[in-house]
């Protein structure tokens, strides 16, 4: 079976998640950590996703790679096609064959997720002996060549020392050594960049993007920070209580967005090219619940448009143009210059 | 600024000993604070950015003399308070506090939010007895809590609701100078601009004087008036925050700069990135000359010899020899 980089059905989306529901079943009762989540990620692309802490981003790629710990949590409703197939059907073992191999995930923090005691080499070689049947020996001669793709220094000596002997940058980039050991078609990234100092994070996002054009695979980029979205996704959504308020491109959910807490986030973040020091616009009050949350716009009790019609019903996402979908009842009235007049108003 | 300032530190230093077997033989000395000077006014807030291990931390807490410094001179208010006696130095404490990162772990569990933001009432003897549960009530308020939480315990509140009861118990001893170490970046980005507002208005309303340490160098170009760029134990660079942000001079100030994302994807397509090799040294062992020579992409044959002094240009400051002194 071909691994290159040419995909046969290019044509077609690489990850298609249609209605994904994710729930966790606690003693306090069932938190809807992701409610009916539809997104498509084609090949060549990165998807952003955006939003702050349990607003469900992770879950929903720990949901896509099924690795949601079961119990509590369970993927209750949804279909997630890679390449056509619904990986929810699959068994665990037949998913073990996917996950490394065409589908694989990079995690925020490098020194939890490789095993203290294994040399790099051996954590590399795991997936190309497994999926690929290489043997020992072209395993780590393998390994070797990734290590040198991630721009590891001394990578022949360095495949057999243990991840406690390199530094968080240089985990990070075996980490997507062994992401893209098997050349998958999608590889998830969650807040990759997030444990690392600001000048190793712009190493390490210069090198996802340039492997990632080497190798057509889907990209989807997890991340709090609208500025690493900015610079790295071809579309982003924001995802809010377990839901996708909006979706974009990346240049228009920028210049035109149309749900208040998107234009929120992004007035709340001060820019590092901004000259005056114009007063910051916090986003009042606290995400909600996710325990048994009504059925009413999640995100109304903080927004500044809200109105009845907001508690009545959660407002699905609604299309503003062919790319572009914003889950506000009142999409059509919202700016950032509108939101700025009524931050205006209520603080009068 | 006129008149003097209410925080002037003089070639600060903080090492700390790495021992070497068993019985600890002195092998060595991390070099975490290894000389720096600045200068604070009253009302003022100073910024001090730099990555991990740059000893931005430990500069603060040498300051406040929570690590007593190496060597090196801390003039508060005209007095050394490197040479205080620790007994005098408790006493100057409640003139300074500090607003920790993590709110969940500088919260003592087992104390309610009124004996929480008490405390420094209670240890410097401000408020009588009597007065202290109005005192606290009129704290909470200033900090946007609502008096009622006064008997709740902090792991029943949000991050930064917690962070605003940290900035409550700091605000307890009327403090003149704060030093706030990293106070918004483990906050939810809708949630730090509430924090960053808070204390703006505190600042206006108290007339408090701010060290602000972050490795957020958005943040703090937005609340800093001056702002000091740490590498290795040393300040490289210090200037008013939009000439240091606009221009700035030393090739580390720049490739931080450039490294930033930016949330606005017109000027993220067009951005040249001063990508730096490799990691910071460690700073047991700094290199010689300029401690930054080993990722710099203009390094010279000189910067390897000699250690390049903060020269002076007009205010801003900044440790190059790109940029020497004028006319020295």
């Amino acid at each position: 079976m071909a691994t290159g980089p040419q995909s046969a059905e290019a044509a077609g989306p690489v990850l298609d998640v249609r209605g994904l529901t994710t729930n966790f079943y606690t003693e306090d009762g069932v938190v809807r950590a992701v409610r009916d989540v539809s997104f498509t990620v084609m090949p060549g692309e990165t998807l952003g996703v955006v939003g702050e802490s349990g607003c469900g981003k992770s879950i929903t790629g720990l949901s896509v790679m099924r690795l949601v710990p079961d119990p509590p949590g369970r993927i209750d409703a949804g279909a997630v096609l890679l390449e056509g197939r619904d990986l929810l059907g699959l068994s665990e073992a037949e998913m073990r064959d996917v996950r490394g191999r065409k589908l694989s995930m990079i995690f925020q923090d490098p020194m939890t997720s490789l095993n203290p005691v294994l040399t790099i080499g051996r954590q590399i070689g795991e997936s190309l002996r497994r999926h690929l049947g290489l043997t020992r020996a072209q395993a780590r001669a393998r390994s070797i060549e990734l290590l040198k793709m991630v721009g590891i220094p001394h990578a022949g000596q360095r495949v057999d020392e243990f991840p406690h002997q390199f530094s968080g940058g240089m985990r990070q980039r075996v980490m997507i050594a062994i992401a893209l050991a098997c050349n998958p078609r999608l590889v998830i990234a969650d807040e990759p960049t997030t444990a690392l100092d600001v000048t190793i994070q712009a190493q390490i996002l210069e090198l996802m993007k340039s492997l990632q054009a080497e190798h057509d695979s889907g990209l989807v980029m997890i991340t709090h920070s609208m500025g690493v979205v900015a610079g790295m996704a071809d579309r982003v959504q924001v995802m809010y209580a377990g839901s996708i308020v909006e979706t974009a491109t990346t240049a228009e959910i920028f210049a035109n967005p149309r749900h208040p807490y998107t234009v929120g986030l992004m007035q709340s973040i001060p820019r590092l090219d901004a000259r005056d020091k114009a007063r910051l616009q916090p986003i009042g009050g606290l995400p909600p619940e996710l325990i048994d949350p009504p059925d009413a716009c999640p995100f109304a009790p903080r927004c500044t448009y809200a109105r009845p019609a907001c508690l009545e019903a959660r407002p699905p996402l609604q299309a503003v143009t062919a790319e572009h979908a914003s889950a506000c009842w009142f999409w059509d009235e919202v700016s950032p210059r509108r939101s700025l007049q009524l931050a205006a108003g209520a603080s009068r | 600024m006129t008149g003097t300032p209410l925080l002037e530190v003089r070639n600060l230093v903080k090492h700390f000993g790495v021992t070497r077997g068993l019985f600890g033989g002195q092998a060595g000395a991390v070099r975490a604070v290894d000389g720096i000077s600045l200068s604070i006014g009253r009302g003022e807030t100073v910024g001090l950015v730099g990555e991990s291990g740059c000893g931005k931390s430990t500069a603060g807490r040498a300051i406040l003399q929570l690590h007593r410094p190496t060597s090196g001179e801390v003039l508060f208010d005209g007095k050394d308070l490197t040479k205080l006696p620790d007994r005098d130095m408790r006493r100057m404490r409640r003139h300074m506090q500090m607003i920790f990162q993590d709110p969940y772990a500088s919260l003592n569990p087992k104390m309610t939010v009124a004996e929480i933001v008490a405390e420094p009432m209670v240890i410097h003897k401000l408020v009588p007895r009597a007065e202290r549960g109005a005192r606290v009530a009129e704290l909470l308020e200033l900090v946007g809590l609502k008096p009622g939480v006064a008997s709740r315990y902090a792991h029943e509140f949000s991050g930064g609701q917690r962070q605003r009861v940290g900035i409550a118990r700091a605000l307890a001893a009327s403090p003149d100078l704060i030093v706030c170490d990293e106070p918004v970046s483990a906050l939810d980005v809708s949630i730090q601009a509430q924090i960053v507002n808070l204390l703006e208005d505190l600042q206006e309303r108290l007339g408090l004087t701010y060290l602000f340490i972050a490795h957020d160098l958005s943040v703090v170009r937005h609340i800093s008036r001056r702002v000091a760029v740490m590498y290795l134990g040393r300040i490289v660079e210090i200037a008013e925050s939009n000439a240091l942000y606009d221009h700035p001079l030393h090739p580390y100030t720049q490739a931080l700069l450039s490294a930033v994302p930016i949330p606005d994807p017109a000027i993220e397509q067009h951005r040249q990135r001063v990508i730096l090799t490799g990691d910071v040294p460690s700073p047991v062992d700094p290199p010689s000359g300029c401690r930054f020579r080993t990722r710099c992409p203009f390094a010279m044959e000189i910067c390897s010899r000699v250690d390049p002094p903060l020269a002076d240009h007009s205010g801003h400051k900044v440790a190059c020899h790109l940029h020497p002194a004028p006319g020295g």
